[in-house]
């Protein structure tokens, strides 16, 4: 049986008629901004924004600069991959943010060790019994953190019935006065070296890639991810097809808190500290992503691909108003409107959507 | 007797002081077509309603499939084997024919609990097998139901009762929001559901589609049954008078 004319009357099925992937759009929307770049910074400055100028260097692009581009991005990155398969649910996950913080704060308790220099750690938390610890230890706490704040949305959400914008503010909020208890404010420091090695150079990359990829695949072949997706499409028809709503949802709040998490690891891992302050307005960021990504806000659209692809807009910008010597002033200004641009391109394309036959 | 498939006795609802059904008894057998008809408000949704779990019933017996039954929810309904094309249509708007057809019972290629793969080859071969087998006529499958026009989403929703071999379906006013060619449409479904003798309750209020469509009329009043007539003896005058209150059978007497 050919795939193509199958059936009768108009019936068929034909996989070149399939429905043009709303990712092209995020891409072309990411090369304009870069071709934008380019030539402010060819007419401005004589520079490149893209290619290598430097004559003693042998290479086409500048690398340099790409390679901040992703890793600035990437550890937001892995938290948005989390965001993501929330709002698709027809969620939103607040929290990310202090998890961060909160969890950072615990796992380098866990990562510390004995001596620096030769003297004790002078900012141990713990005794000798968590020092020098294995590395699949501050790892595993880590993920459990992120596990349980994650189960504790969706739990809120999927059976006291309140929306997630305020169970997941409530963690919000009290994430980060956990940070903040954990050590009396100090920072919590000096790991050891198989930690320190997790989040080294271009490592968040890494991550930030294998990650997105395998969410991808979860997201397009399970039937996690289609659920996922009819839950944020229509909730009620969900239930009524035998879906398991609200246990569904503890789950996707659940790798969210995980994915955050695993954001923390990497970056208290890189920074070699870990601060109560830490991933403030990451959770803003995140969101930010998937939506310039084509996520809708009122769930049941987006990818993974399209999130990835926000995420790189994300840090072209970045790099790019640093790029024409701009304040960073103006790029939160700029970073708003994109963010409400990108939400507002959303409506109109959902009224569209709505209306065509 | 072993050919009723569906049977209420004395089924009653009251919200509150309320009244909306009254004493219903119905009988449906194997391979029947049967319309239930009635003004606004006689009681044809609640009667649906009680029968598919939505809601919870008052009083009385439900025998389906020879035993009697108490579904506590749509769902429970739906494992009996009752499919329900609801007027508000189950649908997810953003994905495609064939993932709405199994949504809840995918297909599966590789188990492994929630994150089991998706046999995505499998349920498109089965989508089409249904679409051919009840007739519906959709221009690519791949298309989200956001893009289909009304006719075609109701189509979908009827294919997906047709395509698990329900003992039971039932359409409350399936065709109330399509054009003529999309209920045309919708009515060869319906025929194809009759060739293949599955039993069908249909909620309708078009006089024609009913005497094209089914064998016996079923008449609500203010909550309570007035009439049980086989097409053949009865015409859309007869069933007006019935309907609107000129006529009661004499059975039913004291429903006037």
């Amino acid at each position: 049986m050919s795939d193509r004319a199958h059936g009768i009357g108009g019936l068929k099925y034909d996989p070149r008629q399939k429905a043009k992937p709303q990712e092209l759009n995020v891409l072309i929307a990411l090369v304009l901004i870069v071709a934008a770049f380019e030539l402010l910074g060819r007419l401005l400055y004589g520079d490149s924004f893209l290619f290598n100028t430097r004559p003693n260097v042998d290479a086409i692009f500048n690398w340099a600069r790409l390679n901040i581009i992703i890793l600035q991005v990437s550890i937001v990155g892995i938290i948005a991959i989390g965001v993501t398969q929330v709002i698709i649910s027809g969620g939103i996950d607040l929290s990310s943010g202090s998890v961060v913080g909160a969890t950072a704060m615990i796992v380098m308790s866990f990562a510390q060790t004995a001596l620096v220099n030769g003297n004790p750690n002078p900012k141990a938390i713990f005794g000798d019994w968590a020092m020098d610890l294995p590395v699949l230890v501050p790892i595993l706490v880590g993920l459990g953190c992120g596990l349980l704040a994650g189960a504790v949305n969706g739990v809120l959400i999927a059976y006291t019935r309140i929306p997630p914008f305020i169970a997941t503010l409530g963690m919000m909020v009290s994430a980060r006065g956990l940070a903040r208890w954990w050590s009396n404010g100090q920072p919590v420091s000096f790991p050891t070296d198989s930690f320190a090695a997790l989040g080294k150079g271009m490592m968040p990359v890494v991550y930030f890639i294998l990650l997105a990829i395998l969410f991808h695949l979860i997201l397009r072949h399970t039937v996690y991810g289609k659920h996922t997706y009819a839950i944020g499409s229509n909730e009620d028809a969900a239930r009524m097809s035998g879906i398991n709503v609200a246990r569904h949802k503890v789950i996707v709040y659940a790798l969210a808190g995980m994915l955050a998490a695993l954001a923390a690891i990497v970056l208290c891992s890189k920074n070699l500290t870990a601060q109560a302050g830490m991933g403030v307005m990451y959770e803003l960021d995140a969101i930010a992503m998937s939506v310039i990504g084509g996520v809708s806000l009122a769930g049941g659209r987006g990818s993974i691909i399209g999130t990835v692809l926000g995420a790189l807009i994300f840090g072209v910008i970045i790099s790019g108003f640093t790029f024409l010597k701009l304040d960073a002033y103006y790029q939160e200004m700029v970073k708003g409107a994109i963010i409400v641009g990108a939400v507002v391109l959303d409506q109109w394309r959902q009224r569209r959507g709505a209306a065509s036959p | 007797m072993d050919d009723i498939i569906l049977e209420t006795r004395n089924l009653t609802k009251h919200y509150g002081g309320v009244h909306a059904l009254q004493g219903a008894n119905f009988v449906l057998r194997k391979g029947e077509h049967v319309a239930i008809m009635g003004d606004n408000g006689a009681g044809k949704s609640t009667f649906v309603r009680q029968i598919t779990g939505v809601e919870q019933r008052t009083r009385g017996e439900i025998i389906f499939n020879g035993s009697p039954v108490n579904f506590a929810g749509p769902l429970d309904a739906r494992e009996a084997g009752i499919e329900t094309v609801f007027q508000t249509l189950a649908l997810a708007d953003h994905l495609d024919v064939s993932d709405n057809l199994f949504l809840g019972r995918e297909r599966i290629r590789f188990r492994l609990g929630p994150f089991s793969i998706l046999d995505y080859r499998a349920m498109r071969e089965a989508t089409l097998e249904a679409l051919q087998r009840t007739g519906v006529k959709i221009p690519n499958i791949h298309n989200t139901i956001e893009r289909m026009s009304g006719g075609q989403r109701q189509c979908v929703a009827i294919a997906r009762t047709a395509t698990f071999h329900s003992k039971l379906t039932i359409m409350d006013e399936p065709t109330a929001a399509l054009g003529v060619q999309e209920t045309a449409q919708v009515e060869a479904i319906i025929r194809t559901l009759k060739e293949q003798g599955e039993p069908l309750i249909l909620i309708s209020h078009n006089m024609r589609q009913v005497f094209d469509l089914v064998d016996r009329i079923v008449v609500f009043r203010r909550g309570r049954i007035c009439a049980n007539l086989r097409k053949e003896e009865t015409d859309g005058q007869d069933v007006v008078a019935y309907i609107t209150g000129a006529k009661t059978q004499p059975e039913y007497e004291d429903a006037a």
